[in-house]
């Protein structure tokens, strides 16, 4: 005989088994941001503009530096506006990595506004799908801007002097881009609207460039601002990437800028994914 | 479409939801869920009606896995929403209030890229968007960037976004606000189509009219709290079903008609309403046959008729019988200046 047992009304239904850990594998996550990329690939093709930035920028700002002050600072450098070249190309790669960065928190900002975001948290994939295709996309960006910048460079008379160390300079320079995504990824995901990420970006952004060994040497700055340019990012990377290019110092900007890269991701990566996880 | 998910332990529901509560703003905040249950049963449409701020929205979220409610249990398609989030993100279609499509690009592409976020193959995530566009007669806009859709394109967009990875359940959150009355109707008769052929449906909407034509059953919510529910006739009957309304050719015949209905029984325990600023009689009636018996008396007593027509209630009106206040929140259509500065 069996006996029936009654459920209570109120009995939890009996879920399903067997596939109760659905995780995803290493090739669905590669295909998902394959999928991603591709998405913010097209982005690109259907809307050209968005690449001003990567493209103009690189132009407009070596031109304006290199014949604008380049004569003058060039003189305090010992030389003239050839040095100058030789001095803030070197730099400018080090601007191009944070402002190209600075560029992945409005595009996602958008994503969150028009409600794509909702759809791909509502699908079976990995949330850090989402971001790893942002950041891949816009490294790639950074590296268009860092070939425009280079040609632009070699017209206005850069030589370099070490192939191998322009392609560690910029690695090197995309490695910090990597950390200051997360920071404008943060931005993203937190603010409002993406004026106000932009806005936030601009604050954070300009003093770290002019306050920087990026288009001056900083001996002639007052005592305290010589100290924060010491182990301001952006002068670390600039120091270090002109010591690879074109020779000189390397060590302690290369020590800078790999501390505040790996300090930025260890610290900033996390926050990113919590909020980009938690946002409601 | 597999039917193979049906548990018979889980009594026939795609959705059973008990005690569902979500604060916003910490334990003092608002209670935007407050101790929700409800439950659908498979190849059901159930509609959730409710004014803005009622919960519905958030409703939704939670049962979709994209906010974690603070209390109270939800199974979907067989799966815990807080404990499996990922088998159940493979069940459920979302389309939100607003098209959740990437205005970027193009029909063909968002689909297809839908497809390989649910692990189809290229091959296979190909055929199926080309499928969708047809299906949602899309193909002509298959190649244009979804920004240059209209209201109603887009919407049926998102709906084949749902679609993609042929869910047991689908939400539709307000699927028809902000559309014209035609193209509302395109949506509905996707939606109706989609339900023969077996989903699931959770419908969130405003409107009682949306909640008639695709709903069989309703629950009524406001302040994150479900007031009502049940069978869409019986709730009808509850809440005074429709409004008869009948323009006599000639005006002058507006009282006698009236009088005529009621002395003729056929009113029930209401009563015929004289509208003399529209040159209407008003009659509520509760059924089909109710309304049929009417007209046909109107006929054999020789009214000649201008206009026939039936109305639904508002949500207003709903509120008012359900609960017996107007609906707490403020409407889409513009809040009244007096409630405002009440």
């Amino acid at each position: 005989m069996t006996t029936a047992t009654t459920a209570p009304l109120d009995a939890p239904p009996t879920l399903k088994q067997g596939d109760a850990d659905d995780r995803i594998g290493l090739r669905a996550h590669v295909r998902h941001t394959g999928a991603l990329i591709r998405r913010n690939l097209l982005w690109i093709r259907n809307n050209p503009e968005s690449m001003f930035d990567a493209l103009l920028m690189p132009v407009v700002f070596t031109l304006l530096f290199v014949y604008v002050f380049g004569g003058s600072i060039g003189q305090a450098l010992g030389g003239g506006q050839d040095a100058y070249v030789q001095y803030v190309i070197p730099g400018m790669l080090a601007m191009m990595s944070m402002t190209i960065a600075q560029a992945v928190g409005t595009g996602f900002n958008e994503d969150f506004q028009k409600g794509i975001m909702d759809r791909f948290r509502s699908l079976p994939i990995g949330r850090a799908s989402v971001l790893i295709a942002k950041i891949s996309v816009e490294i790639l960006r950074m590296l268009i801007a860092t070939t425009v910048l280079m040609v632009v460079a070699v017209l206005v008379g850069f030589e370099v002097t070490s192939w191998s160390g322009l392609f560690a300079a910029v690695g090197l320079s995309a490695l910090f881009g990597f950390g200051v995504m997360w920071i404008f990824l943060t931005l993203g995901v937190v603010m409002k609207s993406a004026q106000s990420v932009q806005a936030m970006g601009f604050l954070v952004m300009m003093p770290l460039q002019f306050g920087s060994s990026i288009f001056a040497p900083t001996a002639s700055m007052p005592g305290w601002l010589e100290a924060f340019t010491q182990y301001n990012p952006m002068s670390g990377l600039a120091d270090a990437a002109r010591g690879l290019m074109v020779g000189g110092p390397i060590a302690h900007g290369l020590w800078v800028t790999l501390a505040w890269s790996i300090g930025l991701t260890v610290v900033m990566a996390p926050i990113a994914i919590r909020k980009f996880t938690n946002k409601a | 479409m597999t039917r193979s998910d049906k548990n018979p332990s889980n009594g026939g529901h795609a959705v059973k939801v008990r005690g569902l509560v979500k604060h916003y703003g910490g334990p003092q905040g608002t209670r935007a869920l407050d101790g929700v249950d409800l439950d659908v049963r498979e190849g059901t449409v159930l509609g959730v009606l409710g004014p803005n701020g009622a919960g519905k929205t958030t409703l939704v979220r939670c049962l979709s896995t994209l906010i974690t409610p603070d209390s109270g249990s939800a199974v979907v398609a067989g799966y815990d929403v807080l404990r499996q989030p990922r088998q159940l993100r493979r069940k459920i279609g979302l389309t939100g209030q607003y098209a959740s499509v990437d205005e970027k690009l193009s029909g063909f592409e968002n689909l297809y890229m839908i497809g390989r976020l649910l692990d189809l193959s290229r091959a296979d995530a190909k055929r199926r968007a080309t499928e969708l566009l047809e299906r949602f007669s899309l193909t002509e806009a298959a190649k244009r960037p979804a920004a240059t859709y209209s209201g109603g394109m887009r919407r049926r967009l998102d709906l084949a976004a749902s679609m993609i990875g042929q869910p047991a359940v689908l939400y539709l959150d307000e699927p028809t606000t902000g559309l014209d009355p035609r193209t509302r109707n395109e949506v509905w008769d996707e939606v109706k189509r989609m339900v023969g052929e077996g989903v699931t449906v959770l419908l969130t909407t405003q409107y009682m009219e949306e909640a008639e034509q695709l709903a069989s059953e309703l629950t009524v919510i406001d302040r994150g709290k479900i007031i009502a529910g049940g069978g869409i006739a019986e709730l009808k009957a509850k809440i005074g079903g429709r409004t008869l309304r009948v323009r006599p050719a000639d005006p002058a015949e507006l009282r006698a008609m009236a009088a005529d209905l009621d002395a003729s029984g056929l009113t029930g325990l209401a009563t015929a309403t004289v509208d003399a600023e529209n040159g209407t009689v008003l009659v509520p009636v509760q059924s089909d046959e109710q309304l049929t018996a009417i007209v046909a008396a109107l006929a054999s007593r020789g009214y000649a008729l201008a206009d026939i027509a039936t109305e639904l209630p508002s949500l207003d009106e709903v509120f008012l019988s359900l609960t017996g206040h107007k609906s707490s929140a403020p409407q889409d259509a513009a809040p009244t200046r007096e409630e405002v500065a009440a």
